[in-house]
């Protein structure tokens, strides 16, 4: 069990792709650090990095406080489960779980009560005499991992190890790799493009894209308080609602494309940089959840949009409707095909299942102004201090 | 058509299976007719109209074969190049294809085309500098004589399979070997190996098929008796004036039985390995 820390490393391939750029991150002990970001964000690179796989084009990679960059996987005491899983087809699970314990030349009885350890973590045991081909996806997926922990290496790294699961087997294991890494208390990096498995899984997250470190934070703040247009517009689901704006005179409202948002002087005192805006352009964010449909009659913020869609989950309706204000489309955040859908304007509201819109319908939304979010629209950076 | 329910024999008739039957006659009657023979009497073999069946069966042919003229040598002989040079190109081709689809080489690309040329390369065209050369080692009439050609002339083509099946392997499982504490040799032995089996299996087969049956550098290299292979063997049992078609029919039947045997055994293996790099990719 050892931290794991990056410091200004870089990775440039042959073909001159930067793939990672200065990225410094800490991993405490027992940590389970997650890295997201859309693909070819540089995540899995800085993981094979980690485990030595890739090497290191410059930077100091040091886990347990000794720098490893030149130390071979084995000498690092990594263990690693791929996206695939690379079980050995021609061997038995057992022999899956302790090849690596094999080499290492254990006893013969202290490396089978090991697997059978490891085996009776994973609820394997019933299976130690079959070979991959035999068993379901979940089941592989288990064995990969028990593959990893028989070895109880100083970190765990994970490369998307999910995502070869269906849907509901991919819920049930995200929780079930959470419990055996709290269980084991083994520091882990763990890579994946899913937002979700991001913010349920980690202690953790750090958002990348294009080899660049984003944010490093808890995931309720990654949420809350994103650094940047690219983190907001990437965490959460549906995605938040982000549009360009101007801000009034005075800070005291914001003008969203012909509709006018007063903006209460609480907003304003917790971001004292908004005062620099007044009169200017701005990227205002609303998570979907901070937009209720409610009686025309409520006092507070409010937006009228016209409801194009509405989608029933059952525990909650999810409302796509479009003002007339300009939507923004963080770079990357979305991919293309799904920015191409994005109509001009369009957002998205979650609202209560008995709540009575249909398509057509012109809405007000109650905003929830205090959870109101502000960006630069140069930077992209959020507008705070 | 899908719909229609058919029922007893007729759902055998389509024509998938209609296509298979001739496919089977076409290749099978000539094997049927060559095992066949092998059992007739000298005097029934010429009979007109030809007897289907062997009637008396005789095993007068095989005997012949084996006690009147060298056939037992002529197989050892043929056992002996054929199993080294399958070992040998194997050994090497396994290397050499790991070594192509895996490891960061240059001039890979020129290195498969020259491969490829040299594998659909006419071994008449090298028959007689090869001649002087092995002349000049003196290793005609020997085992290696034929060894080391064979080896050579099939080495290409197992290398173009091994190394298609090797791209198909994960790259993956080669660095879950890594950080398992594998070594590159233990990686390629415990690891690679066994899932490159398929392909070292197909490899295998068509290498043993083509030395097996190797007819020009055999005649060309080893006329001495003692060193003759199965295929010239059997084209120098007749004289001048008889050709023996019995002792002929029942040396090819014996002949074929190895590669029989070994395409039973791995047809399973033989399939996957020539599909694998088609799906894979």
């Amino acid at each position: 069990m050892s931290d794991v820390s990056m410091d200004k490393v870089n990775k440039v391939y042959e073909n001159g792709f930067h793939a990672v750029k200065d990225m410094s991150l800490d991993i405490a002990d027992g940590e389970f650090m997650v890295l997201v970001g859309p693909s070819g964000c540089g995540k899995t690179t800085a993981l094979r990095m980690v485990a030595g796989l890739e090497d290191i084009t410059s930077g100091i990679l040091r886990i347990g406080g000794k720098e490893v960059n030149d130390e071979t996987p084995k000498e690092r005491d990594i263990a690693m489960v791929f996206q695939n899983y690379a079980l050995y087809p021609h061997m038995t699970v057992a022999q899956n779980i302790g090849f690596a314990l094999k080499l290492r030349k254990l006893p013969k009885n202290e490396l089978d009560a090991k697997v059978k350890e490891a085996a009776g973590i994973l609820g394997l045991t019933d299976w130690l005499d079959r070979k991959p081909g035999q068993l379901s996806g979940g089941q592989r997926q288990r064995v990969a991992m028990g593959r990893a922990i028989v070895r109880q290496p100083s970190v765990f790294l994970m490369d998307e190890p999910l995502s070869n699961l269906d849907a509901k087997l991919r819920v049930q294991m995200r929780a079930e790799v959470a419990r055996i890494q709290r269980q084991i208390g083994v520091s882990t990096i763990y890579v994946t493009h899913d937002q979700v498995e991001a913010m349920t899984m980690g202690d953790r997250v750090t958002v990348m894209r294009d080899g660049t470190l984003q944010q490093v934070d808890t995931p309720q703040n990654l949420y809350d308080s994103p650094d940047n247009i690219f983190v907001a517009a990437f965490i959460g689901s549906p995605a938040q609602n982000l549009y360009d704006a101007t801000v009034g005179e005075g800070a005291r409202s914001i003008k969203l494309g012909s509709q006018d948002v007063e903006l209460p002087e609480s907003v304003v005192l917790k971001r004292p940089g908004l005062r620099a805006y007044a009169g200017k352009e701005v990227v205002v964010g609303m998570r979907p959840e901070h937009l209720r449909a409610e009686s025309s009659t409520s006092t507070g913020p409010k937006i009228v949009g016209e409801v194009d869609l509405v989608e029933s989950l059952g525990s909650e309706l999810v409302v796509h409707f479009t003002i007339d204000a300009h939507r923004v489309i963080a770079e990357g955040a979305v991919d293309k095909d799904e920015a191409a859908a994005l109509q001009s304007g369009e957002g998205v509201a979650r609202v209560e299942a008995k709540t009575p819109v249909k398509p057509g319908d012109r809405v007000t939304f109650s905003v929830d102004i205090e959870d109101m979010q502000f960006f630069d629209p140069k930077t992209g950076l959020a507008v705070r201090g | 058509m899908r719909n229609r329910k058919r029922t007893g024999w007729h759902r055998y008739i389509n024509g998938i299976n209609i296509s298979a039957f001739f496919v089977v006659l076409f290749v099978g009657l000539p094997l049927y007719w060559l095992i066949a023979s092998s059992f007739k009497t000298p005097a029934n073999l010429g009979n007109s109209p030809p007897q289907f069946f062997p009637n008396p069966v005789s095993v007068g042919n095989y005997t012949d074969a084996f006690k009147n003229n060298d056939f037992g040598q002529y197989f050892i002989n043929s056992l002996i190049v054929t199993l080294i040079a399958t070992a040998l190109v194997l050994i090497l081709g396994t290397m050499a294809g790991y070594a192509l689809g895996r490891l960061p080489m240059r001039g890979k690309f020129t290195l498969m085309v020259t491969l490829l040329i040299i594998s659909v390369f006419p071994a008449i065209a090298v028959i007689a500098p090869l001649y002087l050369v092995l002349r000049n080692l003196g290793w005609l009439n020997s085992y290696q004589g034929l060894i080391i050609p064979y080896t050579a002339f099939n080495l290409p083509f197992a290398i173009w399979i091994l190394r298609n099946y090797m791209l198909g392997i994960p790259k993956e499982m080669e660095e879950t070997g890594r950080i398992d504490g594998a070594g590159p040799f233990r990686t390629l032995w415990t690891i690679i190996l066994p899932m490159a089996l398929p392909g070292i299996f197909t490899a295998g087969i068509f290498c043993f098929t083509a030395c097996w049956t190797e007819f020009l550098m055999a005649l060309t290299f080893n006329s001495a008796n003692q060193y003759r292979t199965i295929p010239v063997g059997i084209a120098e049992f007749g004289t001048v004036f008889t050709v023996p078609y019995g002792t002929i029919f029942a040396a090819s039947v014996v002949a074929v039985v190895p590669i029989g045997i070994l395409v039973f055994i791995f047809r399973k293996f033989v399939i996957s390995g020539l599909t694998s790099g088609a799906v894979k990719g």
